[in-house]
């Protein structure tokens, strides 16, 4: 390859990378500003300007139709784009309930905001990658950016224990995912994921590439914390500064989903993995929702919501189809609205002083009449998480399970609904401790009443909007699903073309 | 002939410096033993026209993690090694003989896998081994995940100094 030409092509390409390589950009301008001006106030507001216009920028581009960019190393197009909306969307509202929130934790370093960048950078290469190089440098540059934040707050030791036990069993799933690279690698001969299928027939050694196949999903199954990879989640959640909780919870999920769907969709042929994944579906729903039920604190129980919440996308996963994978993306979107909101009100109402890892929901009794905008968003967002009309929840739900239906998975679904009215009990507990619970009957509750919760009222608009979009995409769920759909009926249309 | 005489003097340095780097009782001399196995290894490599690997395994390992393992020693002063007497034989026996029999076991499983192993030609290892053949493909084709790599590296100092220091401020 000539190298004039090979630069001439990824300047041409560089427009295919325009989000990743802005937000690294300014992530690196945070940086570099951070070191002369220490913590100065501007700085999340940089990032939130890059996060902006990388979204007004993906906008633009999400009709366009399926391809690569930089030598086949990203994924470019209206799936890209989908997938890179969710990411900085996600971002976007982080950074902006993090500002006060990381206040009052004293912990407004000017760092924060650049390692937010960073690993919504690598969740763009992750969430879009075309080979399994980019999955695993999306990756890691994501993880490692995600394990600092965990550990921020250092002189409280629920907060190092959880950046520990994070670094550690990610360091490890790690371990497994290149394993499985190298297997791939070994079996196929290319690392790119649509030129698998082709090399795997020339090579025929199956054995080796379902080991790989196994290896790399054991990674992906860490990351989106399904059963029985998903033992750090609680810990982790709990300990971690609570506004960051919200974004690892969302946005890394979202752009692991969307790698694994990549793999799924473009190198992996459907009849071998799609009861796998229904199985662990199945494990990942029951264990999450029935450990939710007994949890005391509200950080700790949304941990095991969101694990039942990866067994929900994978349900829709097992289906194998355009319509199947395009309920997961809608599913990823709802999700990453719904839980920002959700971790954003349980940010605002902390009066432990230990990132809300020791405080019982029971302690919050009556909290909807002090707090009434936080209150009756965290309505909305529980009513959602359970999955209940006309809330976007619902059709998330919804568009997930019927195309499992199709497929034939009936029983699938059967436990999925069931468990969605588990999940009620714990959802709905919450709504009722805020509003219908007097704080003269909970003993607990006497120390939350002095509590000041001094709430922003920029945070206040960020967390009433996530609750108002829930309805939002509820209303336009046909449109944003015929969108999604269509964005798998083409990219399977140009694969099959010879 | 010279490469040949190369290789031998090279191992035999190198087989002499492990088993010095076992045998020291000291635990800086062992890891100096250590350093000039390594060094011995780069050489091994540069006769077999690697030269970039053999150039990064000087800088990386005898260079940064052979540093690393001195200051490890040197601040936690380590306590006296037991002395050669004191060693089971027998285990040691044991171990190796165990190694073997797994070398053997696995062999026939990569045999039977049917795993292909030729041996590189020096002519393949100076087209492939060279700084120049893996800067090019690094710097076009893996352009976009070197540069993310580059980002990932300085996230993880950015979080070491910002978790390290910011406690004292």
């Amino acid at each position: 390859m000539d190298l004039s030409e090979a630069y001439l092509t990824l300047w041409s390409d560089l427009d295919g990378v325009f989000s990743m390589a802005l937000v690294s950009l300014v992530g690196l301008i945070v940086v570099v500003v951070d070191a002369f001006r220490n913590d100065h106030p501007s700085l999340p507001w940089m990032g939130a300007a890059a996060l902006l216009a990388s979204i007004g920028w993906e906008l633009s581009v999400l009709g366009d139709a399926p391809g690569t960019a930089l030598f086949g190393a990203v994924r470019t197009g209206g799936f890209a784009a989908f997938v890179n909306l969710i990411i900085l969307v996600s971002g976007l509202l982080t950074i902006v309930l993090s500002v006060p929130y990381l206040d009052q934790l004293k912990r407004a370093y000017g760092e924060v905001y650049a390692l937010i960048l960073f690993a919504t950078a690598g969740m763009i290469m992750l969430g879009t990658a075309n080979t399994l190089i980019s999955v695993f440098v999306g990756l890691e540059t994501m993880s490692i950016c995600l394990y600092i934040m965990t550990g921020l707050v250092r002189e409280d030791e629920g907060s190092i224990e959880s950046a520990l036990k994070y670094f550690l069993l990610g360091a490890f799933s790690t371990g497994f995912f290149l394993y499985g690279i190298a297997l791939l690698y070994g079996a196929t001969g290319t690392m790119v994921l649509p030129e698998m299928a082709a090399g795997l027939e020339a090579s025929g050694s199956t054995l080796l590439f379902w080991g790989g196949v196994a290896l790399l999903l054991i990674g992906f199954m860490f990351k989106v914390s399904a059963v029985p990879f998903h033992m750090w989640t609680p810990d982790v959640y709990q300990g971690a500064p609570t506004t960051l909780t919200g974004y690892m919870s969302t946005a890394s999920k979202a752009s692991a989903f969307a790698s694994l769907i990549l793999v799924l969709f473009y190198a992996l042929p459907t009849e071998r993995w799609s009861l796998v994944l229904a199985f662990i579906a199945v494990v990942t729903m029951v264990l999450g929702n029935v450990l939710a039920l007994s949890q005391p604190n509200v950080k700790r129980m949304l941990a095991y919501s969101s694990v039942a919440h990866a067994g929900y996308v994978l349900v829709g996963l097992t289906a194998a189809s355009p319509a199947g994978y395009a309920g997961a993306l809608y599913y990823l979107l709802v999700y990453a609205v719904m839980n920002i909101g959700a971790f954003g009100v349980m940010a605002f109402l902390e009066w432990d002083g230990k990132e809300g890892r020791e405080q019982t929901l029971d302690s919050l009794a009556g909290i909807g009449f002090r707090r009434p905008a936080l209150g009756a968003s965290m309505g909305f967002f529980m009513f959602s998480l359970t999955g209940l009309p006309p809330l976007a929840g619902f059709t998330g739900k919804w568009f997930v399970f019927a195309p499992a239906v199709n497929a034939g998975l009936t029983w699938l679904v059967f436990i999925a609904v069931l468990m969605s009215a588990v999940s009620a009990y714990y959802y709905l507990r919450v709504v009722y401790v805020f509003w219908m619970l007097s704080p003269e009957d909970v003993p607990e509750a006497a120390e939350a009443q002095n509590a000041a919760f001094p709430v922003p009222a920029s945070s206040i608009a960020v967390i009433v909007a996530c609750a108002v979009t829930l309805l939002v995409l509820f209303v336009l769920s046909g449109n944003v699903m015929g969108f999604a759909e269509g964005l798998f009926e083409e990219a399977a249309s140009m694969a099959s073309m010879p | 002939m010279a490469a040949q005489f190369l290789f031998f003097l090279l191992a035999t340095v190198a087989v002499a410096a492990a088993i010095g780097m076992l045998v020291a009782r000291n635990p800086v001399s062992s890891a100096l033993w250590l350093v000039l196995n390594l060094f011995c290894i780069a050489g091994l490599y540069l006769t077999m026209n690697a030269s970039f690997i053999g150039v990064i395994q000087i800088l990386v390992y005898a260079g940064a993690i052979m540093v690393l393992f001195l200051f490890v020693i040197m601040l936690l002063n380590l306590q006296a090694l037991p002395r050669p007497g004191d060693i089971e034989w027998t285990k040691v026996l044991a171990f190796v003989l165990g190694m073997v029999i797994l070398a053997q076991l696995m062999y026939v499983v990569a045999v039977g896998l049917d795993v292909p192993i030729e041996p590189v030609t020096t002519a393949q290892a100076a087209e492939t081994g060279s700084a120049e053949v893996l800067a090019r493909s690094l710097f076009t084709e893996y352009a976009l995940h070197l540069e993310m790599a580059g980002i990932l590296l300085l996230a993880a100092t950015i979080g070491a100094v910002m978790l390290a220091q910011r406690r004292f401020e």
